[in-house]
């Protein structure tokens, strides 16, 4: 191809240029704000070279959130193309563009990152530690999924955006469109933050709990983050080199997966899946961690079952790794080996089982307050039975002939990922909303967004099982009046419309409660009983002035309730870690030498790789050993705060 | 059996008025193996419909009586760690069901790999379904004739497909005779599928394909042996032959009507099975990113993809 033509807008119309207009007109607007407000220092200081938790936390929040109006906006472009048979609002490649970046974008640059936020905010709190083990690599995780995530979002701006699902199997990826190219190399350098998050929290939680923390006293979320980031220290590594022996084929003519000289597509299905089925494991058990959370402070009871909860766990992060061919028992690799992961796959339900029964088991004799969070605590139980239920019955290997790439399947994995993984995460952002900004989120708002994202669910994902069973496979861009399927997608694509409503009103209640919200609540609003909310709000930037002392799993409960000491001895000067400039300078020639390698750029790709390089060892002979927080910095902090 | 056999014709009314007039396409089977795979279904929506009842209602009870406001003010919650014999039970019950999904499940998955149950005395037609972008190329060697993008099979006697892909993974259905499997590059896979009922019924490859995707299905046609039998005389009188020159041509991408050809492409081009001589396969990929060492022995390649490949 000519050299311009590959950075040409592949398929221009009207919504394309749209949002290139819209894009650039949000940067300049940004960029001029933050002149004009005099920002630019404060940003850098505070915040791009900050290496505090609890800040880049919230930093991958507002990506988080950000990513899930992108992704939003394709849900609800894909539903109105199908909304009626016959469509002619998208073309073909558009649509499959869309579906593709829906589901990598929601699943890797979306819930991901808001899983990361709460491990990210609450875990060094909960445990009752200064800061994450390793605070700067903390800072280039951050920054590495933030760049990622950002190339794969120009993507349909320029050259192209990856059309193979988000599965992107071989030999259909393997083409020569830049999309591809996207798909490998962008989620190569999130994941590689990824990676490195898991092994710095999982560093974290075993070396910096608080006295007395126990493994089997750690709260449950913490529990689950632990296991989480265990699945990701062994299923990232896979993912890494499937994507760069994609890249190698993209770029550099090896055969790995495609169809000549030995290369073999279904190596590639089996390497994504090895780590795609744990992967959805690493987004559910953290999500379980904060129901677990919510559902025992608002039913003002410990949680039911503590030990159960973690073997559990422990055995459901086993199973993860031993079902990753459910997702092709159609491949005809015999009767045998889809026996096998038929039967590892339904095992999983036992242990999820248990832990939809500890939960409502918690509620037993509980005194349960419907609090916003409890609200999506508990719609979740009952649809997540729903989406649990189906899978099982996916499980069964044979009867999946039916179900495999159909509507069915869509339905079941947006039945477990949205009451599961979604509701989750807005869940536990609404109880830790004061922890993090001083006020509470309006909980009228929040109540309602919570029916309206249930009934929306129910109206968008019921019909596609039914649709399913009809025959209506899944990655259609249209389908003819004759199927029969209309009427049903219609229903699909006004719960998705109610949906988008219920997802507008979590802005409109962030917007509201910034206005009106009352600044004068307590650092502990909800009554709660893990230490996090020990702390004061906000959070001193050392977390805790005196390092708590921890008897039981629900330390500040009891701490409140049965006078257990959290706080032993005096002010000591607090070690800290200082600001750095170069995760973020790196993760910047990151993208850089993403881009180059995507357009096969080979002068820039080889510039940035040494700086790359240049970074590394920048690094490498830097003195920096942080500093102190003195005596007298604590005392006038801690009195501040007590009197405010 | 019976008692399964009315729990069946139970929920089939039920889904059936559910969701309109007609019934699911799943759900309507018209042969033996898309029979079996519907009893699965209906049995495991059954069996999960109790979960979900018992999950239901336990939750609700638990809402109803342990609300806030349904309690004194000084209520205090009690500390409950857990009891060894609530959560045995708890963890027995699923553990029960999922035995018994299991069994049924193994025994499902040998019978759709088997030839189908009741007609093993009847010698089986044999089909080759190819995919290409984003067409059907099915072959009957037996008849020596070959059709694009539609299918007509005897009812009666037992279908034998060996499928196999000229581009990307594919995935050959037709869900009211059985369930779906992948027609992939290098390889052949077997499905065995038979049909009861004479009728026209949907297939469409199910496994997203490209840009052509959508519109990538086929016509089924079940009829009689004879009619069957007469069907192809009629094109071996009628249809032109296919010629390896035609054959290119078609698999160039585009979407095709019906056609209808004497001979098949297996002759010149044949499937890539196990333990084919003289194996001179086309992929058909060409058009698609080119490789340097693109040249090399097309035979081995896919012998060796063999070797590694779990089948
Ligand atoms: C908010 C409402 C949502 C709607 C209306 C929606 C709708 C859809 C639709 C229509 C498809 C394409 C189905 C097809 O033609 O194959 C799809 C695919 C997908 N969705 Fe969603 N979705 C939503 C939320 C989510 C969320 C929250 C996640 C993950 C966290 C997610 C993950 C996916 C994935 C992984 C795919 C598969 C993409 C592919 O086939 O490559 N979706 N969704
Ligand atoms: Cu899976
Ligand atoms: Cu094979």
């Amino acid at each position: 191809m000519e050299f311009f033509e590959r950075f040409a807008i592949p398929h221009p119309s009207i919504a394309i240029y749209a949002s290139m207009v819209a894009a650039g007109l949000t940067l300049i607007a940004v960029l001029a704000g933050l002149t004009y407000f005099k920002k630019w220092g404060y940003l850098w200081r505070e915040w791009i070279t900050t290496v505090d938790h609890k800040r880049i936390g919230i930093m991958y929040l507002i990506s988080a959130l950000l990513m899930l109006f992108r992704g939003g906006v394709d849900a609800i472009m894909m539903r109105a193309q199908l909304a009626v048979p016959d469509n002619k609002l998208l073309d073909s490649q558009h649509y499959n563009e869309i579906f593709t970046t829906h589901g990598v974008v929601m699943i890797l640059f979306m819930a991901m990152p808001f899983i990361i936020f709460f491990m990210n905010f609450v875990i060094p709190l909960q445990i009752g530690a200064r800061d994450v083990a390793f605070p700067r690599l903390n800072a280039l995780s951050f920054w590495l999924f933030f760049m990622g995530a950002m190339l794969f979002n120009i993507s349909f701006m320029v050259g192209g955006s990856p059309d193979a699902g988000w599965t992107s199997y071989f030999p259909l990826a393997d083409t020569d469109s830049v999309g591809t190219n996207y798909y490998m190399i962008a989620i190569q350098i999130a994941g590689i933050g990824t990676l490195m998050t898991g092994i710095n929290f999982m560093t974290t939680i075993l070396k910096m709990r608080a006295p007395g923390m126990t493994l089997m006293k750690m709260p449950m979320f913490t529990w689950s983050a632990f296991i989480a980031n265990v699945i990701i220290v062994f299923a990232f590594p896979v993912l890494t080199v499937a994507l760069a022996f994609g890249t190698m084929d993209q770029l550099f003519g090896t055969q790995f997966f495609t169809l000549d000289n030995g290369g073999m597509a279904m190596l590639w299905a089996n390497l994504f899946w090895v780590w795609g089925h744990p992967e959805v494991y690493i987004l559910i058990l953290p999500a379980f961690g904060i129901y677990s959370e919510i559902i025992s402070t608002f039913s003002k009871r410990n949680l039911y079952g503590y030990k159960s909860m973690v073997a559990s766990m422990v055995l459901i992060s086993v199973l993860s790794f031993v079902v990753w061919a459910h997702h092709f028992f159609t491949m005809g690799q015999g009767a045998m080996a889809n026996s096998i992961f038929s039967i590892t796959t339904m095992a999983i339900a036992v242990p999820t089982g248990v832990k939809i029964f500890n939960w409502i088991l918690t509620l037993w004799k509980g005194k349960i307050e419907f609090t916003t969070p409890m609200l999506y605590s508990i719609l979740f139980i009952p649809l997540f039975t729903l989406g649990g239920v189906t899978g099982v019955m996916l499980a069964m290997s044979a009867a999946d002939y039916q179900y495999h790439n159909t509507m069915f399947l869509v339905a079941h994995f947006h039945n477990v990922i949205i009451p599961g993984v979604v509701f989750a995460m807005l869940a536990g952002l609404t109880y830790y909303w004061p922890k993090m900004f001083g006020f509470m989120l309006n909980e009228r708002i929040g109540k309602w967004t919570a029916w309206l994202l249930s009934i929306g669910f129910l109206l968008a994902f019921m019909p596609m099982y039914v649709t399913g069973l009809d025959g209506q496979a899944r990655r259609m861009y249209t389908y003819s009046e004759s199927t029969g399927f209309g009427p049903m997608n219609m229903v699909s694509f006004v719960g998705a419309a109610i949906m988008a409503i219920g997802f507008v009103l979590i802005v409109y209640n962030i917007y509201y409660s910034v206005r009106y919200a009352s600044r004068d609540i307590s650092a502990d609003p909800w009554d709660a009983r893990t230490l996090e909310w020990a702390t004061h709000t906000p959070v001193p930037h050392y977390n805790f002035a005196i390092t708590p002392e921890v008897a039981s799993s629900e330390a500040y409960w009891d701490y409140k309730k049965k006078n257990h000491e959290l706080y032993k001895g005096d002010y000591e000067k607090i070690h800290m870690p200082n600001n750095s400039g170069i995760p973020f300078v790196m993760s910047c020639i990151f993208f850089g030498w993403g881009f180059s390698l995507i357009f096969s750029l080979w002068i820039p790709a080889i510039i940035t790789t040494i700086g790359i390089f240049v970074c590394m060892t920048l690094r490498s002979f830097e003195k920096d050993h942080g500093h102190y927080v003195s005596v007298k910095e604590i005392e006038d902090t801690e009195s501040e705060l007590r009197g405010a | 059996m019976k008692l399964k056999l009315a729990l069946f014709a139970v929920m089939m009314f039920g889904l059936t008025v559910l969701t309109g007039c007609e019934p699911l396409t799943v759900l309507d089977p018209k042969g033996p193996m898309a029979e079996r795979l519907a009893s699965d279904i209906m049995l495991t929506m059954l069996m999960m419909a109790g979960i979900v009842i018992a999950v239901f209602a336990m939750l609700l009870f638990m809402l109803v009586k342990y609300r806030a406001s349904n309690q004194p003010a000084d209520y205090e919650p009690p500390h409950i760690e857990g009891n060894p014999w609530v959560e045995g039970i708890l963890v027995g019950i699923p553990i029960i069901i999922v035995a018994i999904l299991s069994v049924v499940s193994v025994q499902s998955n040998y019978i759709v790999e088997s030839a189908p149950t009741g007609y093993e005395d009847k010698e089986p037609l044999v089909v080759y379904a190819s995919s290409s972008d984003w067409k059907w190329h099915f072959s009957y060697p037996e008849e020596g004739i070959e059709t694009v993008n539609y299918l007509y099979v005897p009812t009666d006697r037992p279908l034998e497909f060996r499928l196999y892909s000229h581009g990307p993974i594919t995935s050959f259905w037709i869900p009211q005779l059985g369930g779906q499997k992948y027609a992939m590059n290098a390889h052949v896979t077997t499905l065995h599928l038979a049909a009861d009922v004479e009728g026209e019924y949907m297939g469409r490859n199910a496994n997203f394909s490209g840009e052509g995707f959508a519109e990538n299905k086929f016509d089924v046609t079940a009829m009689s042996q004879e009619e069957f039998d007469e069907w192809v005389d009629e094109v071996k009188d009628t249809a032109d032959p296919l010629t390896e020159k035609k054959f290119e041509e078609l698999l160039e991408p585009g979407h095709l009507g019906r056609m209808t050809f004497t001979g098949t492409h297996l002759e010149f081009s044949p499937a890539p099975e196990h333990h084919e001589k003289g194996d001179k396969y086309k992929d058909g990929h060409e058009d698609k990113k080119k490789h340097d060492n693109h040249s090399a022995s097309k035979k081995e390649s896919s012998e060796k993809e063999h070797m590694n490949h779990n089948e």
